[in-house]
């Protein structure tokens, strides 16, 4: 017994301690190729933006700032939500090319029952108007999306038909919805959902509370998986690893709070706030560089010390959060997700085995289509309007997001928290890319390429771990 | 000759505990395009009593069991399941009626692990209506432990697995629900001596218990040795059916490739004319 212990001890160690921490973690090592990735992204940013105007960052420029990293987050939410329905949608080895119209025509949808029909019929500001709103977006998401599963599963026409028949189409019906103007402006608690007003954000003490309650929940999971395990004599992690996943989620945690609590108020809207609150201003001496604002005098000026207030999570990332943990669920806690699955790995074996896979198309189609109506609310709420071009070719980012994020277009493969990182991924590129000033036609082809290469890299990941 | 009235003693006793088939296909056809790939086919099953099918490649063996499991919907004949006559459109239809399958393809979902396959269609559920993967692992565990004792690749997606792995997989997935009618299409094509050894074991096994069993086999050797009866196919037809004491192997053989009905069995449609 000890003899076999120390032996495979010795053999433990000769491997490295990286190789020996991700084993009795048991973490994803792709996941963490991505993350490395990413933290690569943002480092040469930040430089990269530190050369053409040195800012604030971490490292002299203006990517690494929490202003960015904030604004970075709230721009990822629409795609971000899409890439979880996308991921389910792939792995069933379908795709859905008509996500962007689908949008537009929802977002529309949703604009013209707020402008022009219940606000007309029951007063500008009535609160029934942003609950109808979200329902009818919600509701016409879930259905354009079923009728995409239905056409593909008793219909039999491959989804790709299906949805790039839907791509073209639904942007007709959203044009013709809103005769081609701008719809607005929408709802002022419907505005809310949107994210770029302070009353959307959550402040630093609602988001510290937030974050502690994650940790506390990260160390419930790890507590409890482990109980699980010890309940039927399975093989357990060892204790180190435990206490390592739960340092590394509640670093990650705590970490991205402190960036998101650390974002202030633009200039303006303090301002606002404390003239709308009769707030005191205290006095000081003008700052360009400062975030808070003071009294020089009787003018309002920018100062290092003075009255601030920061952003905490704003809406969409709390929605996105919301959806990221309500999808991972689905995906791997419920009978529904496990169907996804297995369907993905073998359409034949899941309909020998009894499960219904025509009615589970239209089921993740139409739950695809629901996330586009989530989608849709928030970048229409956050645009305060809609037009037919809103979403435009956002199916592109989607799926490339899910791509990046290790899900496989052959099916049966894909998580949840990749598509994520994969949409954090494309946002930061595009994003960063702006800070520098490139052209839109430049941002395009990296674009592209970074798709491209980051499938060609996991095909090499996966044949080397095979 | 003694040994035939032996034989018909104990067939007597047998009818009398159960003269109901399990199963009872009669007249069963299915074409694919041209191709009449079941044309007529029937044969019938009792409780405790395994039942061969043979035949040359491409004979519609595995057809004629996927009409009876739901896989493919026939286009003429009848289905019995007790002596009542069964609605088998799909494969949740023939589950309910307590027939399993282990297919010739096994039919896995490969980027899933051991557990989850063997639970497909049927998993458990935690009090909150949630996926029981752990208790759908101390039960994968113990059923494996009876298949193939060296199994140990539980965390792994089933594409990982060697071929005889996998058809353990399947196997164990067919058993695991207390079928009343088991068919197994090929079930030790992929296996090492022992672990068929361990198949034969637990055929014999689920013959005590009063299960049905179609085996479909090319190996003529286990099906003298496993099997009570069998009935053989040719193009679609089928030959005739007889008692595993009643022919020879060789007479078996000529069964299966020449179409020939020996005296000792009962000729099908699709037997040589002489
Ligand atoms: N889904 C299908 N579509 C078209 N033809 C089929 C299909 N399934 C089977 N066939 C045809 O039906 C015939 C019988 O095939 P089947 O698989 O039942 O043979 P088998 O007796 O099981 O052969 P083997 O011993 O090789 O497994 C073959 O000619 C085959 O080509
Ligand atoms: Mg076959």
């Amino acid at each position: 017994m000890s003899t076999e212990n120390t032996s495979a001890q010795s053999a433990a160690e000769k491997k490295g301690s990286i190789a020996r921490f991700i084993e009795g973690t048991e973490l994803d090592t792709r996941m963490l190729g991505m993350v490395a990735a990413l933290f690569v992204i943002w480092i040469g940013f930040d430089i990269a933006s530190g050369i053409i105007r040195p800012g604030a960052g971490l490292l002299g420029g203006t990517f690494l700032t929490p202003r960015n990293l904030w604004t970075l987050l709230v721009q990822t939410s629409p795609i971000a939500v899409m890439t979880t329905g996308m991921v389910l949608v792939i792995v069933m080895r379908h795709i859905d090319l008509s996500v962007g119209s689908m949008l537009s025509l929802v977002a529309v949808a949703g604009a013209v029952l707020q402008v022009f029909i219940l606000a007309p019929a029951i007063g500008v500001g009535h609160p029934i108007i942003w609950i109808a709103a979200i329902i009818a977006c919600l509701a016409l998401g879930a259905l354009v999306g079923a009728f995409n599963g239905f056409l593909t599963a008793y219909g039999k026409i491959p989804a790709f038909i299906v949805t790039l028949g839907g791509l073209i189409a639904y942007s007709g019906v959203a044009f013709l919805l809103a005769r081609g103007v701008t719809v607005a402006p929408l709802d002022k608690s419907f505005k809310l959902i949107g994210g770029n007003i302070p009353a959307s954000w959550l402040g630093p003490f609602w988001s510290w509370v937030l974050a502690i309650v994650a940790c506390l929940l990260i160390v419930f999971a790890v507590v409890n998986g482990r109980a699980q395990r010890k309940r039927f004599h399975f093989p357990l992690r060892p204790v180190w690893a435990e206490a390592s996943l739960i340092a590394i989620g509640s670093v990650a945690v705590i970490g991205t709070t402190w960036v998101i609590n650390s974002y202030p108020w633009p200039f303006g809207l303090i301002r606002d706030y404390a003239l709308e609150n009769n707030l005191t201003i205290p006095a000081g001496v003008e700052n360009r560089a400062g975030d808070a604002i003071c009294m020089a005098g009787d003018k309002i000026v920018r100062c290092t010390e003075g009255l601030i207030f920061y952003a905490g999570y704003a809406v969409p990332v709390l929605i996105v959060l919301a959806v990221g943990i309500v999808m991972s669920f689905i995906a791997s806690r419920t009978r529904f997700g496990r169907y996804v699955y297995s369907i993905g790995g073998n359409p034949e074996a899941a309909e020998l085995a009894g499960i219904n896979t025509k009615l589970m198309t239209v089921k993740v189609f139409a739950l695809m289509g629901l996330l586009v109506g989530v989608s849709a609310i928030i970048l229409s709420a956050r645009l305060d309007a809609a037009t037919n071009a809103l979403g435009q070719l956002s199916e592109l980012y989607v799926i490339a997001a899910a791509v990046i994020g290790g899900t496989s277009l052959a099916g049966g493969v894909g998580t949840i928290y990749g598509a994520l990182l994969g949409a954090l991924m494309m946002q930061s590129i595009q994003s960063g890319m702006g800070l520098l000033n490139l052209e839109a036609a430049f941002q395009n082809i990296v674009v592209g390429v970074v798709l491209v290469i980051a499938v060609f890299l996991d095909q090499l990941y996966r044949r080397r771990i095979k | 000759m003694a040994n035939i009235e032996t034989v018909n003693e104990v067939n007597a006793a047998d009818a009398q505990a159960a003269n109901v088939p399990l199963v009872d296909i009669k007249d069963v056809s299915i074409a694919f395009g041209g191709i009449k790939a079941v044309d007529h086919a029937s044969v019938d099953l009792f409780p405790g009593e395994v039942v061969a099918l043979l035949g040359h490649n491409g004979a519609g063996k595995s057809t004629l069991i996927k009409i009876l499991s739901g896989a493919y919907p026939r286009d003429s004949g009848q289905i019995f399941v007790r002596g009542e006559e069964a609605e088998i459109s799909n494969p949740r239809d023939a589950k309910a009626y307590g027939i399993e399958t282990i297919y010739q393809t096994l039919a896995l979902a490969d980027n899933v692990d051991a557990a989850a396959n063997l639970f497909l269609g049927r998993e458990l559920m935690t009090r909150w209506g949630t996926l029981d993967d752990t208790a759908m692992e101390a039960e994968a565990r113990k059923v494996m432990g009876r298949l193939n004792p060296n199994f140990k690749r539980f965390k792994e997606p089933v594409s990982s697995l060697s071929g005889g792995q996998r058809q353990s997989v399947a196997i164990a997935r067919a058993i695991l629900f207390n079928a009343r009618i088991l068919i197994m299409d090929e079930p030790t094509a992929a296996l090492g001596p022992q672990e068929t050894a361990q198949v034969g074991e637990l055929i014999k096994q689920l013959k005590k218990d009063g299960i049905g069993i179609f085996l479909i086999s090319h190996d003529i050797e286990d099906v003298f040795d496993l099997c009570d009866r069998l009935a053989v196919m040719k193009n679609g037809q089928m030959v005739g059916s007889a008692k595993v004491g009643d022919v020879t192997k060789d007479e078996v053989l000529g069964m299966i490739i020449l179409g020939k009905c020996p005296p000792g069995a009962t000729p099908g449609p699709g037997a040589l004319d002489e």
